[in-house]
C-alpha cells in the first residue's frame, strides 16, 4: 500500500462513504430516468440545487439560529427533510410536463432531448442566481447561502482510530433507508412493476395497458424526491447554497450510476459509494485540487472499457 | 412587397445583389463603430467560427459535443505559452526547459496559427479515437468531461500555465507584407476584424464543400442511422473523427487569434457555460445551417451587449434567457431560425413512430427513408 494511502486510508474512507452516499441517492435519479427514458437528465443536478434550499428555506420559516439536540432533532430533520423532497419532486415533475413532454409527443431524436435537459440545466441555475424583476428579490444570489446550524457535530463512536460524527451517520443511515424504500417500491408494487415493464420494453408495456404518462412522471417523482433528500443533507452536512451547487455533485453522480451500471438501482447505489471512496482515496495521493479529474476520468474509462458499468445496465433492483 | 423581395431574392440577379449588399456592409461595418463596438464584432466572428466549427459536429455529424470551448481553450494557450514574455510564463519553461530566447516568435503569425489549429485538431482526435465508439447520450457527457478537465489542468499546472492568474503580456502580432515592412496589430480591433472575417469566409467555404461531398452525405447517414451507414460501408469512426477534428481545429484558430488580440488568457474564460453558449448560437440558428450558425452567433453576442449597453444589470440574465432558449427552440422551433432543409425533417420528429418513448435511431430512420428530400 503506497504511503498516502497508509496514513489517511480510515478518514478518507468514512468521508468518502459519506459522500459518497450523497451521489448515490443522486445518481439513482438519473439511472430511474435513464431507464425508462434512454436520457440523461442533465438538469437532475438542478432538482439537487433546489433541494439544498428547500432545506434552507425550512430552517428559516421553523426560526432555527442554534443547534438543537434530543427528540427535537430527528423531528426537525424530518420536517426539514420532507418539504425538501416534496419540493425537489415537484420540480422533476414540473421539467417533464414543461420540457420533456412535448418533445415525447413528436418523437422528437434524442439530440433535442439532450440539448433541451441542457437548457433546462443553465436555465433554473440562473433561475437561482438572478434577482428577478419586479419583486426584486433573488432565490440565492451570486453568494452561497449559509445554513444555520441545525445539528451539533459530535463524534459518536471512535472506528480504526477515527471519530465517527452524528452529522455521517446521519447521511449514511438516511441513504440506506431511502435507497431500501425505493427498492421495495420498485420491487414490491404494482406501481414499480408498470415502471420496469416501461423500461424493459415500452410498446409492449402500452399495449398491455401500462398508462406510460403516469410512469414517467412517477419516475421523475422518485429521483425528484431522492435528489431532494440528498439536497436537504447535502445542506446540514456542508452547511451551504448555492445556485452552482449541483454542477459537481451532480457530474459525479452520474458517474456513479455509470460505474454501477446505468438503469441499474443497485448498481447506482454500489456506483455512488464506490467512486465517492475512491476519488477520496485519490486525493489523498494528490490533492484536493485533482479531486473533479480523478472522477472525470473514471467517468472516461469506465465508458470506454465497461460502458455498461459493474452491475450491467437493465432496470432492476 | 414581402413577396416580392422574395420573388426577387430567388432569381439569380437577387441573390448576387443581395451577397453583395451584405458584403459591402460586412467590409465597411468597422469604420462606422467605436472601438469597443469593434471588438464585439471581432468577438461575433470568433464566435461565428466556433458556432461554425461545432455546427461541423453537431449539426452534420449529429454528435453533441458539450466541451466544445476545451479545443478554443488549446488555442487560446497554444499561441499564448510560446510568446508570452518570459516574466509572464510559467516557472517551469524559464527555469526548468531553459528555452533559448526566441526574439520574434510573435511575427511569425500564420505559422502560430497553423500551430493553434494542428494542436486543437491533436486534442480532438486524442478525445475523439476512443470515445466516439459510444453512444451519442454517453459522448455528451464525456466531452463535457473532457471540457472540464481541459480547465481544470490549466488551473493546476502553474508551471506551464501559470494557473488561475492567467498568462499576461501575450504579444500582438505582426504580418509583414513586404521586406523590412510589418502589419502591426496591436490592441486595435481592426486588424483582427478583418484576419477573423477572412478565416470565417474560409470556413463557410471548406464546410460547404466537406458537406456537399461524400464526407457530408456519410454525416447525413450517421447522423440518422449509425448501423445502417456503417453496414452500408460508410467508416462511422472515421467520418465522426473527421467531423471532431474539422470542429476542433476552428476552435484552435478562434482561440489563436482571441488570445493574440485581448493579450490575455485565463482558464476561468473556459467553463462550461461557454460551451453551452456556442451550442445555443448553433441551435439558435438552426443545426447544419451554415448562415443559421453565423447568425445565431452574431445574435448571441451582439444583442445581449446591446442590451447591456442600455441597462448594465442585463449580464446577470444573459444565461437564464440562453437556457430558455435551448429550451423553447426544441419545444417550439427545433431547426432553428434559418433551418436546413434536410435538418428540419429529422428534428421535427414527425415522421418517427408516435407513441414511442424516445425516437430510436432506426425506427426513426426507417420512417426517415420514405421522405424524399430532393438532394439526388
Amino acid at each position: 500500500m503506497p504511503e498516502c494511502l497508509r496514513t489517511g486510508f480510515w478518514p478518507h474512507t468514512f468521508d468518502g462513504l459519506t459522500l459518497g452516499s450523497i451521489y448515490a441517492m443522486i445518481a439513482l435519479g438519473y439511472t430511474m430516468v435513464y431507464g425508462v427514458l434512454q436520457l440523461i437528465n442533465f438538469a437532475h443536478s438542478e432538482v439537487f440545487m433546489i433541494g439544498t434550499f428547500a432545506g434552507v428555506w425550512m430552517l428559516r420559516l421553523y426560526g432555527i439560529h442554534s443547534p438543537v439536540s434530543g427528540i427535537e432533532l430527528p423531528l426537525m430533520i424530518a420536517a426539514i427533510m420532507v418539504p425538501s423532497m416534496a419540493i425537489s419532486g415537484a420540480t422533476a415533475v414540473a421539467l417533464e410536463r414543461v420540457a420533456y413532454r412535448p418533445l415525447r409527443r413528436r418523437g422528437a431524436p434524442r439530440l433535442a432531448f439532450l440539448i433541451t435537459a441542457i437548457g433546462a440545466s443553465i436555465f433554473l441555475s440562473n433561475l437561482f442566481f438572478i434577482r428577478i424583476p419586479i419583486v426584486g428579490w433573488t432565490l440565492g444570489g451570486a453568494a452561497p447561502v449559509q445554513y444555520p446550524e441545525l445539528i451539533h457535530r459530535t463524534a459518536v463512536f471512535t472506528a480504526f482510530g477515527y471519530q465517527i460524527s452524528n452529522k455521517q451517520i446521519l447521511v449514511v443511515v438516511t441513504m440506506l433507508l431511502m435507497y431500501l424504500f425505493l427498492d421495495r417500491f420498485v420491487m414490491r408494487t404494482r406501481a414499480g412493476k408498470a415502471l420496469r415493464a416501461v423500461a424493459e420494453d415500452p410498446e409492449a408495456a402500452a399495449l398491455m395497458g401500462v398508462p406510460i404518462d403516469r410512469v414517467i412522471v412517477t419516475t421523475f417523482l422518485l429521483g425528484g424526491i431522492m435528489a431532494g433528500a440528498a439536497g436537504s443533507l447535502y445542506g446540514l452536512f456542508f452547511g451551504q447554497a448555492q445556485f452552482n451547487i449541483g454542477f459537481i455533485p451532480g457530474i459525479k453522480a452520474f458517474t456513479a450510476a455509470v460505474l454501477g451500471g446505468i438503469g441499474n438501482i443497485r448498481g447506482a447505489l454500489l456506483g455512488g459509494l464506490l467512486l465517492g471512496l475512491v476519488e477520496n482515496l485519490g486525493v489523498t495521493c494528490t490533492s484536493t485540487a485533482w479531486q473533479d479529474v480523478i472522477a472525470f476520468g473514471i467517468l472516461v474509462a469506465v465508458l470506454m472499457f465497461r460502458p455498461t458499468g459493474i452491475m450491467g445496465e437493465r432496470v432492476r433492483a | 412587397m414581402r413577396e416580392r423581395l422574395a420573388r426577387f431574392q430567388a432569381t439569380k440577379k437577387g441573390r448576387t445583389t443581395v451577397a453583395v449588399v451584405i458584403a459591402i456592409v460586412v467590409l465597411l461595418l468597422p469604420h462606422g463603430f467605436d472601438d469597443h463596438w469593434r471588438a464585439v464584432f471581432v468577438d461575433a466572428l470568433a464566435f461565428s467560427l466556433l458556432a461554425l466549427g461545432l455546427n461541423v459536429v453537431v449539426g452534420f455529424a449529429g454528435l453533441l459535443d458539450l466541451g466544445y470551448i476545451a479545443f478554443f481553450a488549446i488555442g487560446n494557450y497554444a499561441f499564448a505559452i510560446p510568446t508570452a514574455g518570459s516574466y509572464s510564463k510559467g516557472l517551469f519553461l524559464q527555469g526548468g526547459l531553459h528555452l533559448p530566447p526566441v526574439p520574434h516568435w510573435h511575427d511569425w503569425m500564420w505559422l502560430l496559427l497553423l500551430g493553434a489549429i494542428v494542436a486543437a485538431m491533436v486534442a480532438g482526435i486524442i478525445l475523439g479515437a476512443p470515445t466516439l465508439r459510444l453512444r451519442g447520450d454517453y459522448l455528451a457527457i464525456v466531452t463535457l468531461g473532457f471540457g472540464e478537465m481541459v480547465r481544470i489542468v490549466a488551473r493546476n499546472l502553474d508551471s506551464i500555465t501559470i494557473g488561475s492568474r492567467g498568462i499576461t503580456a501575450i504579444p500582438h502580432p505582426q504580418i509583414p507584407y513586404a521586406p523590412g515592412h510589418r502589419y502591426l496589430f496591436g490592441l486595435a480591433p481592426v486588424g483582427y476584424y478583418y484576419v477573423m472575417l477572412l478565416l470565417v469566409l474560409l470556413m463557410v467555404g471548406v464546410i460547404t464543400r466537406v458537406n456537399d461531398s461524400r464526407v457530408g452525405r456519410a454525416w447525413h447517414a450517421i447522423r440518422e442511422d449509425e448501423l445502417a451507414a456503417a453496414s452500408m460501408g460508410v467508416p462511422t469512426v472515421r467520418m465522426k473523427l473527421l467531423a471532431f477534428a474539422i470542429g476542433a481545429s476552428t476552435a484552435g484558430a478562434a482561440g489563436m487569434l482571441t488570445a493574440a488580440r485581448v493579450n490575455y488568457v485565463s482558464p476561468d474564460s473556459f467553463t462550461l457555460l461557454q460551451s453551452i453558449l456556442v451550442l445555443a448560437a448553433v441551435v439558435l440558428g438552426g443545426m447544419g445551417s451554415i448562415r443559421g450558425s453565423i447568425l445565431g452567433a452574431s445574435a448571441i453576442i451582439i444583442i445581449p451587449e446591446y442590451i447591456r449597453s442600455r441597462s448594465p444589470s442585463f449580464q446577470d440574465y444573459r444565461f437564464l434567457i440562453f437556457g430558455a432558449i435551448l429550451v423553447i427552440m426544441m419545444i417550439f422551433r427545433p431547426q432553428g431560425l434559418i433551418p436546413s432543409k434536410r435538418r428540419a425533417i429529422e428534428l421535427s420528429g414527425e415522421v418517427a413512430m408516435p407513441g414511442k418513448g424516445i425516437s430510436d435511431g432506426p425506427e426513426a430512420a426507417a420512417a426517415l427513408g420514405e421522405v424524399d428530400d430532393g438532394t439526388p
